[in-house]
Parts: structure tokens; C-alpha cells; sequence
């Protein structure tokens, strides 16, 4: 007989309800997988969200047996329990349908957290000559491989509790872009970043650090920028 | 609240959180100590009135209280009340003013009683 496994799925939106299904066993097979499986051959009316399938485009993370992850590089072997999954879409977003949640308010929060470039060069300019070795460059590199999944904004306490929180993602962009030597609009950013919603309502409890699927280091950033504004502040820039 | 005044609470929490660590392990210290054998009222009074080193190392430890905790409980109540913005202003600046009033009215007091 095929092995299955027993797989709860999230259907509907704020009033929906777990429901079951049986997904059979395969070698090599991630999350989204299963649930691919539940929308193409059990329940075509299933709603969830992927694009690339190789976890770079950071649009599959979903909350699995608890905990939030991307599905597309998560094996079922890995985090089945007792034959069973829980597939919920992720917290700390509105719902939409199913495991389909609304980002709009997580990349809202990367433009207030002033995530975009602020440059002063033209295309006629030469490149800059940033050395890999310095400092600032190597803390921008620790973050720069953000996906922008959402995973650690779903595992974050912080905004659970004040939902105005930027949260890590926008943060640890923040401070990519501080570290980025070209940028001109540091403290224009570092102003965005330390108000009440901004780093210094960072508990340090590192749910991000610990769910980030890239293994980047949000905390370490959010630490960053708390020094980083105290330095403004100290030479009256903030 | 502005950028730049969450920024110096922040660090006022941090120092004031430097000088806790080491005023509450000389505060505990000292109790542990004094009491080994048993301690009066009378006894305490007579160790810590009009003594000037006393005064000061708790005129120090109550200022850092009186900093530390009204800025982390802003954050407890910000984030677990629903309190608007301003009324929690209001609780943290009466716990300042109530935890700074009581600890140096004690300190001030029983240091009073030595010096007549």
C-alpha cells in the first residue's frame, strides 16, 4: 500500500479551518510539493503563492508544523511529525485565501524603513570602488542575500505585539543600505529607522536569526542601526 | 515619539542597565552580608545615618531605577495594552517621578537621621 502522509491544510480566510488531506510519499519531496499535489489532483480551488521553485524568489513561505519556512526548499521528511503536516499560511500578515497572505504591508514597511538607494552619481560617472574587505562591506554582505520571504517578519515577536514594528527584513535592509559607501541618504534613513516602530523596539529574542532560511543575521543589523543612530544623535545629525 | 529622543532612551536604558548591574550586586551583597547575624532596625540606622558614601551610592542606584524601569515598561505597555501613545506617557512619566520620590526620600531620610 502507498505511504501517505496526513497533511492539514488552511482553507479559507480569517474564519477558515484546517482541513485534510492524504498526499502520497515521495523521494525528494518538499512542501510545496505537497501542497502542489493538494491543488493539482485533490482540491483545484486550493490558493497558495511560489515562482521559482529553487528559493530565490522568496514568494512560497508558509507556517509548517508551526514554525514559518520556505516550502520550496523544506523536505516533508525533514519536518513531518508523526506522518503528519500542518500547512497555515504565515503570521503577522493579512490573510488573502488559504496559504495566500497580503505582503503589501511587509514591503510598505522596506520603504518606510527608507529601503530604496539614494545615490548621486549619473550613468556618464565611473564605477565605484568598493573594497570587499572594508568594514562596512562586510557587514552590508552579511544581509544582502535577503529574499524578501517574510519568514523572519512571520516569526517576529516584536510584531505580533506592535504591529507597527518595521520588523527585521526592512531593518536589516536598512542596514545594507547604511553600510552601502555610495549611499547618500543615511541619515535621512537612520531617522526612519529610530522611531517607535523602528530598531529600538527590537527585543533581541532573534526568532528572525534563528527562521531566516538564507541564515542571514537580522538582529545583528538591528544592533547595528541602534548604534549606528546613537551615533547620529551624538553628532546632532538625527 | 521622535527619532531622536527614542534613540537617547535607548541608551539611557543601556547605561542606566550598566550601573544596575553593578548597584544591585553590591546592594544584594551587602544585605546578605549585614544580616548574617541577624539585623534591628536600630542597627541599620546606625550603620547607614549621616553616612555619605551611603547616600551617594543610593542616590545613584535609585536615579538608574528610576530611568531603567519607566523606559521598559513604555515598551510592555506599547506593546501588550492597548493604551494610546499618549496615556502611556503618562504612566511612565508618574512611575519616573514615584520610584525617584520614594528612593531618595528613603535614602535622604535615614541619612538624615545621622546628622542633626
Amino acid at each position: 500500500m502507498e505511504k501517505t502522509l496526513d497533511v492539514s491544510i488552511w482553507r479559507g480566510k480569517d474564519d477558515g479551518a484546517y482541513v485534510s488531506y492524504a498526499v502520497p510519499v515521495r523521494e525528494s519531496q518538499t512542501i510545496l510539493d505537497v501542497v502542489t499535489y493538494v491543488q493539482r489532483r485533490l482540491d483545484a480551488t486550493l490558493a497558495y503563492r511560489f515562482a521559482c521553485r529553487v528559493g530565490m524568489c522568496g514568494s512560497c513561505a508558509m507556517t509548517v508544523n508551526g514554525r514559518p519556512r520556505w516550502t520550496c526548499r523544506t523536505h516533508a521528511s525533514r519536518v513531518v511529525e508523526d506522518g503528519r503536516l500542518r500547512i497555515g499560511p504565515l503570521d503577522n500578515l493579512p490573510r488573502i485565501k488559504d496559504l495566500a497572505v497580503d505582503m503589501a504591508p511587509f514591503f510598505d514597511k522596506w520603504a518606510a524603513a527608507g529601503g530604496q538607494f539614494q545615490g548621486d552619481t549619473t550613468r556618464t560617472d565611473d564605477f565605484a570602488n568598493v573594497q570587499p574587505d572594508s568594514t562596512q562591506r562586510q557587514h552590508a554582505e552579511k544581509g544582502i542575500e535577503c529574499i524578501g520571504c517574510g519568514v523572519c517578519y512571520a516569526a517576529c515577536d516584536v510584531v505580533r505585539w506592535k504591529p507597527d514594528y518595521l520588523g527585521p527584513a526592512a531593518l536589516n535592509r536598512a542596514w545594507t543600505l547604511h553600510n552601502d559607501e555610495r549611499d547618500t541618504g543615511k541619515d535621512e534613513r537612520l531617522r526612519a529607522v529610530a522611531g517607535d516602530a523602528g530598531c529600538h523596539a527590537c527585543h533581541s529574542h532573534q526568532s528572525c536569526t534563528e527562521h531566516c532560511p538564507k541564515h542571514l543575521n537580522p538582529t545583528e543589523g538591528i544592533a547595528g542601526l541602534k548604534r549606528a543612530t546613537l551615533l547620529a544623535a551624538l553628532k546632532g545629525r538625527l | 515619539m521622535s527619532a531622536r529622543i527614542q534613540t537617547w532612551m535607548w541608551a539611557a536604558q543601556r547605561l542606566s542597565a550598566i550601573v544596575l548591574a553593578i548597584a544591585v550586586l553590591v546592594h544584594l551583597g551587602t544585605i546578605i552580608y549585614a544580616v548574617q547575624g541577624g539585623l534591628s532596625g536600630t542597627e541599620i540606622v546606625a550603620r547607614v545615618a549621616g553616612n555619605g558614601s551611603w547616600l551617594a551610592f543610593y542616590v545613584v542606584f535609585v536615579a538608574a531605577v528610576a530611568i531603567h524601569a519607566p523606559i521598559g515598561l513604555r515598551a510592555v505597555l506599547i506593546e501588550m495594552t492597548p493604551l494610546p501613545a499618549r496615556a502611556v506617557d503618562v504612566v511612565v512619566t508618574v512611575a519616573l517621578v514615584s520610584i525617584a520620590w520614594t528612593g531618595w526620600s528613603a535614602a535622604f531620610g535615614l541619612y538624615g537621621l545621622g546628622v542633626s
